[in-house]
């Protein structure tokens, strides 16, 4: 079986009745879990309870929760006000406004201040559907990655949502995480390894290593069992940790299998893929193809016809993995 | 730390400060004089009097807080925090060098006292407002202060920190504005209108009280009326003279962000020395 057992992946990982549930209701359960266990916890929220699900916060502790209105630049400095007096604040509102509307209080107030603030950016990439290009925020790896003291993390489900949220609270100093609005595989388990710095293997392979993260990541544990049908054996490693990047697990990767490909739901500019590329070019340069939205803005439609459409889909990931293999043996 | 309650001895200080900063500003080579030298009363009493802080407990939870939003005008505050007792005064001399922990513009993480890091205008109410969240949320009684430029209440985001703290009424907040009339490129008239800034303030829910920038006991007065003012959060606007105490630069927009030279800095001095002829003369 090409899953470790070490992953603690789901039974039903692979089967198409696996369970959908978005990202975002984890950072919902995990707020809860982290009002009751820790006082110094507040959220602020900018006008958008529901859609973040920061509201399961504010039904328990409404004392901790705060109410921003449309206003992220001063949720952002705000946030951190609270953070350098011993709250740990998290930041709830769509990715498209922070980062997108307020990176420059990021910037300076939180990270130049090294400001122990948690920024959720919900309803990222095209999967945000009917809205349009407007709220698909597609941007947000880039502008916090290039940010010093700034961690960065993409949950691939539910669960692992959960499990930022924990971290996020433990690991001083900003972070920032992205979540997703659509309902998407619930397929890692409380066993499933999660620290920072750490890429876990959910697929094991020799030809081609498919780095991923976020929901995406399932997807290419779709595309790797496709293609070892057809004699590709593929390895995905999860980069739920973008910044700090597992550099030991991606070097061995690229050094073992000789080509990488990407995914995530994010400009190819300046997210994970440029992140691998960053390292792997002055390290151990390898062939890489770069599943991503290709410089362009989306559009209205269903999750699934965006993905096909832009190319962030299983179908777009094998293709991906078969023009590397061409690649690494010409 | 010597808390000053002569309004004689902190205008000395004040005039120390003012000193200090010329002294600074000329060995750096560059840097900005007008809001610094017009900030130097302000900063003497807040430091001096005011703030219930001690250099040797700075993380004390309980605290008096002071954030100043145009880091801009750091050399004023590094020299009042060096004559307070948070870093030896022979380091001013450092400003603005490789290495030194007297950044171009505020370091929390390098300068010992400073609460914020700050440059970037618009965001110190905001970071301001936070801390007096905290504090209430905390029960703990301390006193929020921040200091604002005229100039930065073009930034939208100013706008959303003081809808922030009326909403919620920070009583705890103190907002001191200098109103120095001057920005960059201009008169802040000529600029981008601020005025009528009171009643701008009054109707997001603050109470505003007018001051003499440069008048200890009105500063002194109203800081301690903004502390008896339960209900809302205060602002101060501090009318001041951009430069002041040194004539050449005393309402000249140009001083914002330029250091006087050699010749102009003994000039600045000598006029500072003269007043009260009571300052120990200086070498540079």
């Amino acid at each position: 079986m090409p899953i470790p057992k070490s992953a603690h992946l789901k039974r039903d990982t692979l089967s198409p009745d696996i369970d959908q549930v978005p990202t975002r209701d984890g950072y919902g359960i995990g707020l809860v879990e982290l009002g009751e266990a820790n006082e110094d916890v507040v959220v602020l929220c900018g006008d958008l309870s529901e859609s973040t699900r920061s509201n399961k916060f504010q039904e328990k502790f409404p004392r901790r929760f705060i109410q921003m209105g449309v206003a992220e630049q001063n949720m952002a400095a705000v946030a951190v006000g609270l953070a350098l007096n011993g709250k740990i604040p998290f930041v709830s509102t769509y990715a498209v406004f922070s980062p997108g509307r307020n990176w420059d209080q990021i910037r300076i107030s939180a990270c130049y201040n090294n400001a122990n603030v948690k920024f959720a950016g919900a309803h990222t990439g095209v999967s945000v559907g009917p809205d349009g290009a407007t709220h698909q925020a597609l941007e947000d790896i880039a502008l916090t990655r290039v940010l010093p003291r700034m961690k960065v993390f993409a949950p691939c489900d539910v669960e692992e949502a959960r499990k930022v949220i924990h971290l996020a609270a433990q690991l001083e100093g900003p972070i920032y995480f992205r979540l997703s609005r659509a309902p998407t595989a619930a397929f890692t388990s409380e066993k499933t390894p999660f620290a920072p710095g750490k890429a876990p293997v959910f697929y094991d392979g020799k030809d081609v290593a498919i780095i991923a993260a976020g929901p995406i990541l399932h997807s290419a544990l779709l595309a790797a069992d496709r293609l070892i049908e057809r004699g590709i054996s593929c390895r995905v490693i999860n980069a739920v940790s973008i910044k700090p990047l597992d550099e030991k697990t991606i070097q061995d990767a690229a050094r073992q299998c000789g080509a990488v490909v990407t995914c995530e739901e994010h400009q190819i500019y300046g997210g994970l893929g440029s992140a691998v590329a960053e390292f792997l070019a002055t390290t151990h340069p390898v062939p890489i193809e770069f599943v991503g939205m290709k410089d362009s803005f989306g559009e209205s439609g269903t999750p699934e016809q965006l993905l096909k459409k832009y190319k962030m889909d299983t179908e777009a990931i094998v293709d991906a993995v078969r023009r590397v293999v061409r690649r690494k043996r010409s | 730390m010597k808390r000053l309650t002569e309004e004689g001895d902190l205008m000395r200080m004040a005039t120390t400060v003012r000193k200090d900063i010329i002294e600074m500003l000329v060995k750096a080579g560059s840097g900005h004089s007008a809001g610094p030298l017009d900030l130097a009363d302000i900063a003497v009493a807040l430091y001096f009097n005011i703030l219930n802080i001690d250099p040797k407990k700075k993380n004390d939870p309980a605290r008096d807080r002071l954030y100043v939003s145009p880091g801009h005008t750091a050399p004023v505050w590094y020299a009042t925090l060096a004559r307070a007792g948070f870093f030896p005064v022979e380091e001013l001399k450092t400003l603005r060098k490789l290495g030194s922990r007297l950044q171009g513009h505020l370091d929390r993480l390098t300068t010992p006292g400073v609460e914020s890091s700050a440059a970037s205008l618009g965001q110190g109410l905001s970071i301001a407002c936070g801390c007096a969240y905290a504090g209430k949320l905390n029960q703990l009684a301390y006193q929020t202060y921040c200091i604002l430029s005229d100039g930065e209440h073009d930034e939208g985001s100013v706008w959303e920190a003081i809808s922030f703290a009326g909403h919620y009424k920070l009583a705890h907040l103190t907002a001191i504005v200098d109103r120095n009339n001057i920005q960059i490129d201009g008169p802040t008239e000529q600029v981008m209108t601020k005025e009528p800034l009171r009643e701008r303030y009054e109707a997001f829910g603050w109470h505003v009280i007018d001051i003499d920038g440069h008048n200890m006991e009105a500063i002194l007065d109203a800081c301690s009326e903004a502390k008896a003012i339960v209900e809302k959060p205060v602002c101060i606007i501090a009318h001041t003279i951009p430069g002041k105490g040194v004539d050449y630069m005393e309402f000249d927009y140009k001083w914002h962000g330029t250091p006087p030279d050699k010749k102009q800095a003994r000039e600045a001095l000598k006029q500072l020395r003269t007043l009260g002829g009571k300052i120990e003369s200086s070498d540079i």
